[in-house]
């Protein structure tokens, strides 16, 4: 497994090229980058930040449970923090397996998943402001239903 | 008894750092701790009612007690990824 959190350019091809292995008949490979708008309204950069030892171990634990859920060989998941330009490379999800249906299950359920539980967080600086990026809701089992805010029900 | 409070996104904004220390009492829950930060970020409810709580980098239910020195980090909904 290759787990990293880096703060330089990732390596895409590199990493994707390096991943590859005699018993695999697939390697799938997701690399998320910065869109130019959110909702039309246009994106001059994101600052990316992380809860770093966390975010570096629940990134193992997806791994972990990709390999064992999905039956796939290997997985690499890099996150890039700090401040990224449009197109620039913010995760790189990479599966190898024996078979190309695991490797594109695994490789959907690991993005999907890492957004909703590794502690990372962008703000996005428009033309006129910048915001922090709506998350997606935590998984219930994450926020308990009453966290003793006066939360919804 | 002491435990240090990390704030990340924009709580940072909201709890003006990025962390700070909280002298609680004995005993106390993580739910006791977010009804502390829910009163003085009254103003705006909605900002810790969509948060997760971490206790020592590992995900913590409302109930789950407190210790000496435990790092409690205040999580808002995450955004990692590409969108």
């Amino acid at each position: 497994m290759r787990i990293e959190i880096v703060e330089e350019a990732i390596p895409a091809d590199q990493i994707a090229a390096a991943m590859k292995a005699g018993a695999d008949g697939a390697v799938c490979v997701f690399d998320g980058i910065v869109r130019d708008n959110t909702r039309g309204r246009k994106t001059l950069y994101l600052d990316y930040e992380a809860y770093r030892d966390m975010a570096l171990s629940q990134m193992r634990a997806l791994a972990e449970e990709a390999i064992a859920k999905y039956g796939v060989r290997d997985v690499a998941l890099v996150h890039r923090l700090g401040r990224l330009m449009v197109g620039d490379t913010s995760v790189l999800i990479v599966v190898a397996s024996a078979h190309r249906g695991a490797a594109f299950d695994a490789c959907r359920w690991l993005i999907d998943t890492l957004k909703k539980t590794v502690p990372i967080w962008k703000k996005e600086q428009f033309e006129d402001g910048a915001v922090w990026a709506d998350g997606e809701p935590f998984p219930e089992e994450i926020v308990p239903q009453s966290n003793g805010t006066g939360g919804q029900p | 008894m002491r435990v240090t409070v990390l704030f990340f996104g924009v709580l940072k904004e909201e709890f003006g750092g990025e962390s700070e220390e909280m002298e609680l009492p004995e005993g106390s829950t993580v739910g006791d701790l977010l009804q502390r930060y829910a009163a003085r970020a009254a103003s705006r409810p909605k900002l810790l009612q969509s948060l997760a709580v971490a206790v020592n980098r590992e995900y913590a239910g409302v109930a789950d007690i407190l210790q000496q020195g435990d790092e409690v980090a205040l999580l808002p909904p995450v955004s990692g990824g590409a969108r």
